[in-house]
């Protein structure tokens, strides 16, 4: 799970983080009262999820007050086109207004999870505000990394070999060791996934900040952590995806028109691979799970239904524990309650693979069968192209 | 031939009694795997379905001599789980879990270590994964036994379905299977490609290899740099996720390419350079192992 970078900011600040002071709001006027209350000066920041906000014009400073309410005038409500949120952008809802710094330098400190070593890594780099990646091409060896043992945690010789690492003298020293110890103590402490600030700051006055925060979470531990929970911020996820979460399926929106039903993650991956070998371009990505009932089966296909992209639907089944009958009593029942004015491809395959067969046989229904994986994309590419031109459906078309 | 399970496996169940459990368990002893014992604190003392209940792994295993463990304990639990299987000694422990929070894996991999350091090594599958089988022999795990065959391909996966789908078309082929592992879709997982692959070099019941890998980390990656170093058995290999976009979660908590990292171009680059044959696609995967034992 994402969260904003002033709730992030809220997160690191409860372990002792240093990071600026500042507020966020959704409203100019307060804009300006926060600006006043900072002294004056202030950062006006687009809070969105995704990152190079500054580049699209997210990120201004305001000389006074009065700049600092235009500037949020501005920014609210603006669509912020960004790098990393494609060319729709994201509305801004909400600005964090900051005190601005003295910056003497910009480093760049991470904590995230090595997978090969199965351990938290602290990475850190003296290039504040660029990329990691881009640091890890252009020179790796300008990245220091120290690795934390889970168990025993972060012992202070190594947040001293980063600060080291970081150039960090004097009281800016002895300021960065204890902020990378906390930032080792709110990533572990909050089962996040990552927790990176970028840039660090070093003040002309030797305070060591975060200028930028942006935290990832994991999953599947936020169970243990109701208030982060209540971070998730619905607005910056695809309608259709909250919706699929809702009813425990797993669905993520692309950008073609040949929408993907499949059971297992693994299988639901290699489907939009074979839909994209064929030719043609997957809509999404679904897995519906190993013990999906008619009922999310239904679900499943209205939502994929919902994108207006979709010309044809790749049903493909590889039935272990899932029985083929009952994904085949979801789909008629999906049909017949929705109707249906696109084509739709199956691929039925293992527990009750006849049953299933001719449950879809029976029902009448404008379905096409496959046989295998190849088979089944090609028809249903074929049939989206078709359906895309007006042109007769695919062959092997039955009604 | 096969590796790591076989007729003398005596499997108990973590978290027997529960749904899942219960329905897996009687799976695999109609597939004739030895299910001996099961697990669920404060049920001890009971008989489950036939097969008797116990408080702790500790116990299960004095009494009954369970030599492999199958958890189908809730996430928030199974890193406990796992930990208290290896603490009494459980060679093979397959987590079928799916949902364990990374923290709790970090630490139940990290006292794992310390067991083997100790000489007191035991080795976990998954967790979420389907599981282990050597078929005709021991069915570990949630795959549908009945697609399995004994023979001589050995099959080492990230994913289930795909797994199956692998499986399945080698059976049709007349190809059966040493031994299949799933080795699961999270972050940090217990087995990684590489310990099998070192199994199945070993094995002389195991003739050529299939991988099944996808988007996310580096362990396809690391398992080609092993396999250039002297795995001489055919490998085919397949990769998920060839358009799947960075920066988002495909199912699986592992399955995600971070800061332009994990792609499949790349996994696929190094397996064929360490000598794999590669397929596109999935449904090539059965017919290019018959083509590659031919050869």
């Amino acid at each position: 799970m994402k969260v904003h970078e002033y709730q992030a900011k809220q997160i690191l600040a409860r372990f002792g983080v240093a990071v600026p002071r500042g507020e966020v709001t959704d409203s100019p006027a307060a804009a300006r009262e926060i600006a006043k209350r900072l002294g004056g000066r202030a950062v006006v920041k687009a809070q969105i999820h995704a990152g190079g906000r500054g580049k699209g014009g997210g990120v201004k400073l305001a000389k006074d007050p009065e700049e600092a309410f235009e500037l949020a005038k501005r920014i609210l409500g603006m669509t912020l086109v960004t790098p990393q949120t494609g060319p729709q952008g994201r509305v801004v809802q909400k600005v964090l207004v900051e005190e601005a710094l003295d910056i003497d330098r910009e480093l760049y400190l991470s904590l995230t999870l090595d997978r090969s070593k199965a351990m938290p890594v602290v990475m850190a780099s003296k290039a504040g505000g660029m990329e990691i990646e881009e640091v890890a091409a252009k020179d790796p060896s300008a990245i220091v990394r120290e690795w934390v043992d889970a168990d025993s945690g972060m012992f202070p010789f190594q947040a001293r070999k980063v600060a080291f690492g970081l150039g960090l003298s004097g009281d800016s020293f002895k300021k960065g060791t204890a902020l990378i110890q906390a930032l080792f103590e709110a990533y572990t402490k909050t089962d996040a996934s990552l927790a990176e600030i970028n840039p660090l700051l070093v003040t002309k006055q030797g305070d060591v900040l975060a200028l930028d925060a942006k935290m990832t979470f994991d999953d599947n531990a936020l169970f243990r952590h109701p208030d982060i929970k209540e971070m998730r911020d619905l607005s910056e996820e695809d309608p259709l995806e909250v919706e699929a979460s809702r009813f425990g399926l797993n669905y993520i929106k692309l950008d073609g028109n040949v929408g993907c039903m499949v059971n297992g993650a693994g299988l639901a991956m290699a489907t939009m691979d074979l839909v994209k070998l064929a030719g043609g371009e997957p809509a999404n990505f679904l897995d519906v799970g190993g013990g999906a009932n008619e009922e999310q089966v239904k679900n499943a296909f209205r939502i994929i239904l919902s994108d207006k992209n979709v010309r044809a639907v790749l049903i493909n089944i590889f039935g272990g524990i899932m029985r083929c009958d009952v994904i085949a009593n979801g789909v008629v029942a999906a049909v017949r309650e929705m109707g249906l004015s696109i084509p739709v491809v199956v691929r039925l395959e293992g527990t009750n693979v006849d049953q299933g067969k001719q449950i879809l046989r029976e029902s009448g229904l404008k379905i096409t069968p496959a046989d295998g994986l190849a088979d089944a994309a090609k028809k249903a590419v074929e049939a989206a192209r078709a359906a895309g031109t007006g042109a007769a459906a695919a062959p092997g078309w039955e009604i | 031939m096969s590796i790591w399970v076989g007729k003398e496996t005596r499997l108990l169940v973590q978290g027997l009694t529960g749904r899942e459990g219960t329905f897996h368990a009687l799976a695999c002893r109609d597939y004739g795997t030895q299910v001996v014992a099961g697990v669920t604190p404060g049920k001890g003392g009971t008989v489950h379905e036939g097969i008797p209940v116990f408080n702790t792994v500790a116990d299960a295993v004095r009494e009954t001599g369970a030599n492999a463990s199958m958890i189908f304990v809730p996430p928030p639990f199974a890193g406990d789980a796992i930990v208290e299987a290896a603490e009494a000694g459980v060679a093979i422990i397959a987590c079928i879990t799916e949902g364990i929070p990374t923290e709790d894996m970090l630490r139940a991999k990290g006292f794992l270590e310390r067991l083997a350091a100790q000489g007191k090594g035991v080795r976990l599958i998954g967790p979420n994964c389907p599981g282990i089988i050597t078929p005709g022999e021991c069915k570990i795990g949630i795959m549908p036994g009945r697609i399995h065959r004994p023979g001589t391909v050995g099959v080492i996966s990230r994913s289930g379905t795909l797994t199956y789908e692998a499986v399945d078309q080698l059976t049709r082929l007349g190809l059966g299977q040493s031994t299949v592992i799933g080795i699961g879709g999270d972050p940090v997982n217990g087995t990684n490609f590489i310990d099998c692959l070192k199994a199945f070099k070993d094995d002389a019941g195991t003739e050529a290899v299939i991988v099944i890998g996808e988007i996310g980390g580096m362990a396809e990656e690391e398992a080609a740099c092993w396999i250039a170093g002297g795995f001489k058995k055919p490998v085919v290999a397949f990769i998920a996720g060839q358009t799947a976009p960075p920066g988002r979660r495909m199912g699986h908590a592992g399955a995600i390419i971070a800061g332009g990292k994990g792609t499949a171009a790349e996994k696929m680059k190094a397996l064929e350079a360490a000598g794999c044959i590669v397929v596109k696609s999935p449904a090539e995967l059965g017919a290019t192992v018959k083509a590659a034992l031919k050869r």
